[in-house]
């Protein structure tokens, strides 16, 4: 019982503290990309805890709905990060919730973000709102259907199960071909959810382009902290489910110091390592216009539902 | 039980004549009848044997039979549980209609229409339920008419009384088939016929329950009363409507095809079920998506989630035809779950809507806006109603939709390959009807209760009454209830479904603990505990204030008006209801097929200055346009036809009615 809320405890902390060091990440690396030194790695940390410090500015128009989002927005986000794997593969909450329960929690923060962006009654945070509506909409079903090709693999769809059996595979995955389209709808709705490029760009305050930035945009001292930090929790969940599912190798599959320790490690380097690639992606390829986003999105659950018929295919 | 029962039944009909009090005695006695069906729909789930009460009758055919089954029980306890709570609203609600129409009038055909519902899932003989069924379409109906000096209103209720008829017609078409083969219209020879059935007239009989059924239930594209009926009527009446009267339709198809026809059928009829289901729900909700009244809106919802519940049927279905009945109780378990939890929360959003349309006058969401600043309980109450519909943790409406969605994954089980891809579409199909809904109702929230009002009804509107909070306070304690006490709800559900399935799967679906629930699979398949979900948010949403708190000290909030870029920011620059779902539109235009009229008059002066510009967008009603309205055409072209036989003169009529004499003695002779 101790060990189990010493371990939740644990991966909160970590997701808490690791995840602005993503951003910097993928922003030294698209500022390499572009010959520029850019910001140190430490530079959210740092915008967050001034951002803390700061006075709010709350519009007259707003509601407590205004107030309320990004303490909702944290807690569903950190919750849904709690119940997926990070460098232990059996999670001691995982009976709690399935990866259905994980994006109807980041649902649920996504939600509350669209009401906000509406409180204000400016016409950007509506603009906002509209489009992340369209943008979940399209991503959801791809990501469901992704996940359940690889759950059909493992014989479940609760994640610490699917990391856990996979992990104990010798020698890799049974069928690669359904895997690999698994992953790369996986990935295109990674890109999709956290407000990338080529879907979102968020380096932007442009009103033709933006989308989450929009929604965001009332916002100021720590709300804005704390959606922020939300933002990036969201991010680096989406990085740990793509790294722990198709590739869980180094994840503890037992309670124990020493291994404990090798899979905090290795979820690190793979983090970081995904965090490059999306670094890497951010500098080639151009932010699509709103109504591509969705020949994009659609090719994510047309690579999903053929993981599923590659499945039943190959299994005969 | 009996007594109680009785009173239950007795109570709305004696207080129906009493002239005083009107309101007050109609409605309280509705409540009190409604706490006598919780207690019969209880006693009932709990009971060992089914209960049957017979009044003798001296008419042919007919026989008066009641009979309390567990599955009769469930939705007795879905009727009382709401109407007790709409009731409450009621009394606050129709005071708004003192002085225009008669409260007695509606008082009295409010019970009736409890009552008749009742009776109709009590009916143990299918003569005594086409009679009640009839009249449950019939008092429905009188109560959509209630304010029959509008013309929309008028056509509503024409248009609802022709869907319902052809409905029933085809419930007839069912009963007879039934009775062609066992001799008799008792239930019980119904399921127990003297000799098997040929399979074309099994099919002949399902076909006619699901469309008879699915007119009632509303499902596509026999949906098309909903949108117009629902906002007609009065919103209690409504919330009555969509969150109970509709669910008889899913009562109806249980019962003819689980208990009458046993369970057995070629996997075709639940894959017809879940096709219907899943376009029905997908529909539904990019219709509601478009809607800008928001009872519309409702009503539209309400195809989606009768849609879902069918998804889950249509499931457990197929599983049956298959033979696996642990996953058939569970594909029945969660149709049944969202049953119960879509008449909570469909009832608590139609209630808030007329919350809204008695302080605003209006159904146009257009013309809401900053509501929750003058009416915070109704816009709490319509949050918790919205967070529940849209299945979004820890609330009743994801419980029964993740039933669903394991449902359909565990189609790996399925020795057919079809099947084992066809039913993760369907999976797919409900996580995007899902996040939709979510728009939707982000979007009728936001629209209607944040920003600014957009009109001076908005400005001047005013918390409604006690009695009315309440009603609405109750249902959303019910799908709170509902969604953080699964593990009370299954083990009821699953003493419906073992007489049909063969399989109690109760003890699998809840853990040992009885904290989480799986979909009865071996350990670690999957699982989700809602109550435990509900404490971890409730522990996070502290921990990011005491965070806060602590890096950045004492909060100084400051507040100004929104930046409107220089200039003063008016309602109407605010998103609208138009407006939010305009991406939406233009990716599915293929559904849609939006109308775009745009006509520019310029000045004299300049042609670049605009002096007046009009602006017109619509969807096309497709299945009116190409279905309905090519079969009323023509009917009305018979009409014509028709209408030289009937010159209006008594001599001629009198000679028809003399000629079809002759020729029927001809006939018989």
């Amino acid at each position: 019982m101790i060990e189990s809320v010493l371990i939740t405890v644990v991966q909160a902390v970590l997701i808490l503290a690791v995840s602005p060091f993503i951003i910097g990440l993928i922003r030294k690396a698209k500022a390499r990309l572009q010959c520029r030194q850019g910001p140190g790695f430490l530079q959210p940390y740092y915008d967050m805890a001034k951002l803390f410090r700061k006075d709010v500015v709350a519009s007259t128009h707003s509601s407590w709905i205004f107030t309320a989002t990004p303490y909702v927005l944290f807690s569903t986000t950190l919750t849904a990060a709690l119940l997926v794997p990070v460098f232990i593969s059996q999670v001691p909450l995982n009976f709690a919730g399935d990866i259905i329960t994980v994006v109807y929690l980041l649902a649920l923060g996504t939600f509350f973000l669209i009401l906000a962006g509406l409180d204000a009654g400016s016409a950007f945070g509506g603009m906002g709102s509209s489009r992340e509506a369209i943008v979940a909409a399209l991503t959801e079903p791809a990501m469901i259907l992704s996940i359940f090709a690889v759950g059909l693999t493992a014989g479940s769809t609760n994640l610490s199960t699917i990391v856990h059996r996979t992990a104990l595979l010798q020698g890799g995955v049974t069928d690669p071909p359904p895997h690999l389209l698994a992953l790369a709808a996986l990935f295109i709705v990674t890109l999709a959810e956290t407000g990338r490029v080529p879907v979102d760009n968020p380096a932007t305050h442009l009103e033709l382009t933006m989308i989450h930035e929009a929604m965001i945009l009332e916002y100021s001292g720590r709300y804005l902290a704390l959606i922020e930090w939300a933002s990036a929790m969201k991010l680096l969940l989406f990085l740990t489910l793509i790294s722990n599912i198709f590739a869980p190798w180094g994840i503890a599959t037992a309670q124990g110091p020493v291994w404990m320790t090798l899979g905090v490690a290795v979820w690190f380097a793979k983090t970081c390592g995904l965090a490059l690639l999306i670094g890497l992606i951010e500098s080639m390829f151009a932010k699509l216009r709103l109504f591509r986003v969705t020949d994009f999105l659609g090719l994510a659950f047309i690579l999903s539902l053929m993981a599923i018929i590659f499945f039943y295919i190959l299994r005969g | 039980m009996v007594a109680l029962h009785g009173a239950g039944i007795l109570l709305p009909i004696a207080f129906y004549n009493n002239p005083h009090f009107q309101n007050l005695s109609s409605h309280v006695a509705a409540m009190a009848a409604s706490a006598a069906g919780v207690i019969l729909g209880v006693a009932g789930l709990l009971a060992p044997m089914p209960v049957i009460f017979s009044m003798p009758s001296n008419l042919p055919l007919l026989s008066f039979q009641l009979r309390v089954d567990p599955l009769a029980s469930f939705f007795i306890l879905i009727i009382s549980l709401a109407g007790w709570a709409v009731s409450q609203f009621a009394m606050g609600y129709v005071r708004e209609f003192e002085g225009r129409h008669s409260i007695g009038v509606l008082g009295g055909l409010y019970n009736a229409f409890l009552l008749s519902m009742m009776l109709v899932v009590l009916a143990d003989d299918g003569l005594f339920f086409l009679i009640v069924w009839e009249v449950m379409s019939l008092v429905s109906y009188f109560l959509v008419v209630t304010e029959h000096e509008k013309p929309e209103t008028r056509y509503a209720g024409f248009f609802y009384l022709i869907m319902s008829h052809i409905g029933t017609a085809f419930i007839i078409v069912t009963y007879l088939v039934f009775y062609q083969q066992s001799g008799s219209f008792s239930f019980e020879s119904f399921r127990h016929p003297a000799a098997p059935f040929p399979e074309g007239m099994r099919t002949l009989a399902f076909a006619a329950a699901l469309i008879g059924f699915g007119t009632k239930g509303g499902i596509i594209p026999l949906h098309v009363w909903l949108p117009y009926a629902h906002p007609a009527a009065p919103s209690h009446i409504s919330a009555l409507m969509s969150g109970v009267m509709i669910k008889t339709a899913i009562y109806g198809l249980i019962r003819v095809y689980f208990d009458f026809m046993g369970g057995t059928a070629p996997w075709e009829w639940g894959f017809a079920v879940l096709a219907i289901g899943a376009v029905s729900a997908l529909l539904g909700v990019m219709y509601a998506l478009m809607e800008h009244d928001l009872k519309s809106l409702l009503a539209y919802h309400s195809v989606e989630n009768v849609g879902i519940i069918l998804m889950g049927l249509g499931a457990g279905m197929i599983f049956q035809s298959y033979g696996l009945p642990t996953l058939a109780a569970l594909g029945l378990l969660a149709g049944l779950y969202h049953t119960i939890n879509h008449a909570m929360f469909k009832a608590l959003l139609f209630l808030s809507a007329g919350s809204l349309f008695q302080a605003t006058h209006t159904r146009n969401m257009e013309e809401y806006g900053g509501l929750i600043r003058k009416m915070p309980w109704t816009a709490f109450f319509f949050l918790v109603g919205a967070v529940s519909i849209s299945a979004l943790p820890p609330s009743n409406g994801f419980v029964s939709e993740w039933l669903t969605f394991q449902s359909l994954f565990l189609s790996f089980q399925i020795p057919d390959v079809l099947m084992k891809i066809m039913l993760p579409i369907g999976a797919a199909m409900l996580a995007l009807t899902g996040v939709l809904a979510m728009a939707c109702f982000a979007k009728a929230f936001g629209i209607s209760f944040l920003a600014m009002p957009r009109s001076v009804h908005a400005r001047e509107a005013q918390e409604v009454t006690m009695s009315m909070r309440i009603g609405m306070g109750t249902l959303a304690l019910f799908c709170l209830v509902l969604g953080i006490a699964p593990m009370f709800v299954i083990p009821s559900i699953d003493r419906i479904t073992v007489p049909y399935t063969g399989a109690s799967i109760a003890g699998r679906v809840i853990s040992e603990n009885g904290l989480a629930i799986t979909p009865g699979m071996e350990i670690g398949f999957a699982s989700i505990s809602t109550p435990l979900l509900a404490a971890v948010l409730a522990i996070l949403i502290p921990a990011g204030l005491l965070t806060a708190a602590a890096v950045g000290g004492r909060i100084r909030k400051r507040y100004y008006k929104t930046w409107g870029c220089g200039i003063d920011l008016k309602p109407r620059m605010e998103y609208t209801a138009t407006g939010f779902p305009q991406p939406i539109k233009q990716v599915f235009s293929m559904i849609y097929r939006p109308m775009v009229k745009l006509e520019t008059e310029m000045m004299e002066e300049s042609h670049y200055f605009a002096k007046r510009m009009r602006f017109e967008t619509h969807i096309e009603p497709v299945f009116q346009k190409y279905l309905y309205d090519p079969v009323v055409s023509v009917l009305n072209r018979l009409a014509d036809r028709l209408r030289v036989v009937q010159a209006g003169s008594l001599h001629l009529y009198l000679t028809y009615i003399f000629l079809t004499l002759l020729v029927l003695l001809l006939w018989v002779r």
